[in-house]
């Protein structure tokens, strides 16, 4: 039929047109649509085998992954704790926020919305809005952490209205002691993106995980941290959490022990009060550093959702630099803390202790005369620590060479670092002619003696050095100092001083204290149990400029004080430096309190209590309160600080190398000491006063 | 004929009604599943619709010749008014709108377009002389029927909709026996004027899915993901499929619209292959009874309008397919007897009534021997 039509149409002409040959087009079209029809169909069918048989495995793993999605929950680190046992750097279960701000739709309204719910202050809005403009994509940023049960509530019924913000539960790092034990024991933070670079943990982009930024936290990082858990659940595309899979507990981190003494570490650090400084005290047998403290400081607890602007700018404008840990990076020069040991020196350069020199108000060393701060007339050696003669130990430094007085003085700790787990610590100086001609170019002169004799001119220590100066000398042992329990303590060499020197510097540095000294008032209050020390008062400008004791505060001079305690048999010993402290009255009580705290705990917090009555507070209390104020005066017009937290510790050092160099230039000649040290034994009337 | 079926069952076109019916309750099936284990919403909804639509159809399919052919153009007139109204009063309320709401259903004017632009068109041929044929008169007129509800669909704008009314339409006019050189020059300008049509009549959330087909993993979360997640779904199933029930592609809403769109991405997900292999099968066998009723149809007017309906039901298996497979842009074409919605529903068994009656008027006066 169809054949037939095909060809009676083919025989017409083409012009004319007649039902049957439409009737061929329709059959011969609808044949060629329905093959194409079946074609299409044919095609299908092979392009679903594709999809479904060959590529079969790919989209059944793309399935599963989208299904099933694999969070990492960060491990709880591991605790530092103090040498008891008790917790330094705790964990506190708390709930935390986090917004995506890719999810977001209008980024700086959710931020106010969450700012109002949770009574956020404006400094971290303004803060977070900051850096919501910085952050990538999907990587959660956290708002706020340490949150309430009643704010999380209070969040979590809003969340249908807020896109891309997460609550999460989660552990937060806590400091119980807060500043005190900031510059020892730094910080968390959330991973920078270098870190990520560095070490391509996923862990470190995990919500809510935070890495040791500074301090012992950094130094440890690896011990604290811990293994993650893992957590598979089945999700909804949008996120929403079916059900849980599978999941796997994290492990604690591993504690850290440290020989710091908690509870004197935090009062030292309470007990230096207004001033800026730091207190160092070790263990005479084991080296042990009970306390490491450096003041004003910062609230580690407030760093761990960051660095924030004010609190930032606060910290950077005060001239007491609450960020340096001046334990470590302090550098001061010495004054009259070194002079027992000079002493020492002396001794074992065959210097008889009765020897005796005439002070007359100074002395003269060749051909010119050096001042002494007052005129001690006939001065044996105990005599010159006790009233720190300056005469002394001119005279006797130039006889046996200052080369040799300062490579025993390098024997005992001082221009050295010390194997310890801290970030960085500096060197200071011991100067020496070669010393002096290497970085100078000038040749030692023999006032450079007369400066160095006495811990001036070229001298920097750190307080930790001095510490273990004084535990050396008192020890007559090579003691290293250690900051961590690994192990028992070792048995340290010891110098081999007669027994006779170690007695007669313990003795003149008692009578410092308890004799006809210049720290009478570092007495203990207790029966029975004696302190011994040496008082240092560091001049860092000349004379002209400053009487050292009034004036602008960074004219004022260090205060310094080295000891140990009991006297017969010392089991502790350390420094207190307080920088400007207008002399060494700043110090000793200090010292003696400390002591005080560590042999009657009881009576060491009855003096600090009554001081933070007229200081305004605690130490944390008053840092609150100078926030608070300098948030309410300075909080809309601050720079916030550098991306990076490690660019402020780069910042803090390098201030603080230049800041040592402050006594550099009155080192340029003989440095004529204060009238009258002996005097100075009360703390300066206007401590007190900002400056 | 068999003496134990009576008459009036047998007489029924059961080599389409059993693979619709097949295909009808597997997608019931379907949408129990996409409906989380449920009959409500989707599933019982769908069955019911079906039910009407079918009692439609049978309507459909008792209708005479001559009262179809008589109300033909009025029927036209009557859907080009609704879809004009439809217009004004998406312009009064301010936005685009596609549908009618009558009450007790929602109408949309378009899908009622498509079945009754075919059988204008076959009524128009049908009445044409047939030395005309080949003049532009019978290019023109039919022209202008498609191309008048085609620009008003357009402006609501629904591309997919418009398209099938287009491709319903040509397809009747290529089987009137139109000038083949017609259609070759139509596809090479067409072909010829596509970029061009590409930026200037697209709008850009559309040239995304058309752009977006050729390379959907270059976007997988913005317009991109839905292919991405179908194919996903379509391959993840195997062979065998993930078991009634457990698809996760389209219970955790990774799958867009897993009971109208996707709803064979969600099938085959669940079903695998053998289901897909199904569902194609039951297609095939509906449209080539369809054909075989447009070839046995005694008149011009019969086979071109039995062909147009079969044509306009492949183009929404087709695009449906194609598209759920990766290989047509997301254009919103539901797949006919499977998805959940009313409006396909009802363009589909409509189409399927007229194939009915068609079928109909075959057997009661089937053709002798040569053209009649």
């Amino acid at each position: 039929m169809l054949g037939l039509g095909k060809k009676r149409g083919a025989k017409r002409s083409s012009t004319l047109v007649n039902a049957s040959m439409l009737k061929n087009a329709f059959d011969r079209r609808s044949m060629v649509i329905g093959s194409i029809q079946g074609g299409i169909g044919v095609l299908l069918a092979v392009r679903m085998g594709y999809l479904a048989i060959a590529e079969n495995e790919k989209y059944r793993l793309e399935s599963e992954s989208n299904r099933v999605n694999l969070t990492l929950i960060p491990p709880r680190r591991g605790w530092i704790l103090d040498r008891n046992g008790a917790p330094l750097a705790s964990n506190r279960a708390d709930f935390r926020v986090d917004v995506i701000p890719e999810r977001l739709t209008d980024p700086d309204q959710t931020i106010d919305e969450i700012g109002a719910l949770l009574g956020l202050n404006e400094a971290r809005i303004a803060d977070l809005k900051q850096e919501m403009e910085t952050a990538r994509g999907f990587a959660p940023v956290e708002v706020a952490s340490g949150l309430n049960y009643e704010q999380f509530a209070a969040l979590s019924v809003r969340l249908p209205d807020m896109q891309g913000v997460v609550p999460q539960r989660g552990f937060s790092r806590f400091y119980p002691t807060a500043s005190s034990v900031g510059h020892l024991i730094g910080y968390v933070g959330p991973a920078s993106a270098e870190e990520y670079e560095q070490d391509r943990n996923p862990l470190l982009i995990t919500p809510g995980y935070k890495i040791g930024k500074d301090g012992l936290e950094k130094q440890f990082e690896q011990d604290l941290r811990g293994v993650p858990g893992a957590r598979r659940v089945e999700v909804t595309a949008s996120g929403r959490i079916i059900r849980d899979l599978e999941t796997r507990d994290d492990i604690q981190g591993d504690p850290v022990k440290l020989t710091i003494d908690g509870p004197l570490q935090d009062y030292a650090a309470r007990r230096i009060g207004l001033e800026s400084g730091s207190v160092v005290v070790m263990d005479c047998a084991t080296g042990d550093l009970l306390c490491m403290a450096s003041m004003p400081s910062f609230d580690p607890n407030s760093f761990s959702d960051g660095i924030g602007s004010v609190e930032y700018a606060m910290l950077r404008e005060d001239q007491r630099v609450p960020l340096r840990n001046k334990v470590l990076k302090g550098l001061y020069p010495p004054g009259s803390t070194v002079k027992p040991m000079h002493c020492m020196s002396f001794l074992k350069e065959g210097v008889d202790p009765g020897e005796t020199i005439v002070c007359g108000g100074g002395r003269r060393i060749g051909n010119r005369f050096f001042r002494c701060h007052s005129n001690h007339g006939v001065v044996d050696m105990t005599k010159a620590i006790a009233q720190s003669c300056d005469s002394y130990f001119y005279h006797f430094a130039q006889q046996v060479g200052f080369d040799t007085v300062a490579s025993f003085a390098k024997d005992l700790g001082l221009g050295q670092e010390y194997p310890l787990p801290v970030t960085s610590q500096f060197y200071g100086t011991v100067p020496t002619p070669d010393w002096k001609l290497n970085k100078f170019g000038r040749e030692w002169q023999p006032f450079d003696t007369v400066n160095a004799s006495i811990g001036q001119g070229y001298y920097l220590t750190s307080p930790l050095q001095l510490a273990v100066m004084s535990t050396r000398l008192a020890t007559g042992r090579r003691v290293n100092p250690r900051l961590i329990i690994d192990g028992p303590a070792k048995d340290f060499v010891s110098y081999d001083f007669r027994d006779e020197f170690i007695t007669h510097i313990r003795d003149a540095m008692s009578e410092v204290v308890n004799g006809a000294g210049t720290a009478r008032r570092a007495q203990l209050p207790l029966d029975g149990i004696k302190i011994a020390g040496k008082t240092g008062t560091a001049q860092v400008v000349s004379l002209s400029v400053s009487d050292g004791r009034s004036g602008p505060w960074k004219y004022r001079d260090h205060g310094l004080f080295t000891f140990f305690a009991p006297l017969e048999n010392p089991r502790y010993a350390g420094a207190v430096v307080i920088e400007h402290g207008g002399g060494s009255g700043s110090a000793y009580p200090i010292a003696r309190d400390v002591m005080t705290f560590m042999f009657d705990p009881e009576k060491g917090l009855a003096a600090l209590t009554a001081l933070e009555k007229q200081w305004g507070g605690t130490a944390q209390e008053r840092l609150e309160k100078r926030y608070a104020a300098y948030a309410a005066e300075r909080g809309a017009t601050v720079t916030p600080p550098p991306r990076r937290d490690e660019d402020i510790f780069d910042q803090v050092e390098a201030e603080a190398r230049v800041a040592a160099r402050q006594s550099e230039a009155i080192a340029e000649d003989a440095i004529a000491p204060r009238e009258d040290q002996a005097a100075s034994g009360s703390p300066p009337p206007d401590a007190v006063t900002r400056p | 004929m068999n003496t134990v079926i009576p008459a009036p069952i047998a007489r029924q076109p059961w080599s389409m009604l059993i693979p619709l019916f097949l295909l009808v309750g597997f997608g019931a099936a379907v949408l129990y599943s996409a409906g989380g284990g449920s009959m409500s919403p989707f599933a019982s909804s769908h069955l019911l619709r079906f039910g009407v639509a079918m009692v439609m159809a049978s309507v459909i399919a008792s209708l005479p010749r001559e009262l179809v052919k008589f109300l033909t153009y009025p029927a036209y007139v009557a859907v080009l008014l609704l879809l004009i109204a439809v217009e004004i009063i998406g312009q009064v309320g301010g936005g685009s709108q596609r549908w009618l709401d009558l009450g007790f259903m929602v109408l949309q004017p378009s899908e009622l377009m498509k079945p009754v632009v075919v059988v204008t068109l076959a009524h128009f041929y049908a009445s044409l002389p047939l030395g005309m044929i080949t003049s532009w008169r019978a290019l023109l007129v039919p022209g202008a029927f498609i191309a008048v509800p085609v620009a008003f669909v357009l402006l609501q704008p629904d591309l997919g909709t418009s398209l099938a009314i287009a491709f319903g339409g040509v397809v009747v006019m290529l089987l009137a026996g139109l000038p083949l050189k017609w259609f070759l020059g139509a596809g090479a300008a067409a072909a010829a004027a596509a970029p061009a049509l590409f930026y200037l009549a697209l709008q850009p959330y559309q040239q995304r899915r058309v752009l977006t087909m050729f390379n959907p993993e270059a976007d997988p979360l913005g317009a991109g993901y839905h292919i991405t997640q179908s194919k996903i779904a379509i391959g993840s199933g195997g062979i065998f499929g993930k078991g009634f029930n457990n698809g996760s592609q389209s219970h955790l809403q990774y799958l867009p619209e897993p009971h109208t769109d996707f709803v064979f991405a969600t099938m085959a997900e669940e079903w695998g292959f053998i289901g897909g292999l199904f569902v194609i099968g039951m297609f095939a066998l509906i449209l080539r009874w369809g054909w075989r009723v447009a070839m046995d149809a005694r008149d011009r007017f019969s086979s071109l309008l039995a062909a147009g309906m079969v044509a306009t039901i492949f183009f929404y298996i087709a695009v449906n397919l194609l598209m759920v497979m990766g290989f047509a842009p997301v254009v919103g074409i539901p797949l006919p007897f499977m998805s959940h919605g009313g409006s396909s529903m009802l363009t589909n068994m409509i189409c399927i009534g007229a194939l009915m009656m068609v079928n109909s008027w075959n057997r009661r006066a089937p053709r002798t021997g040569l053209a009649g």
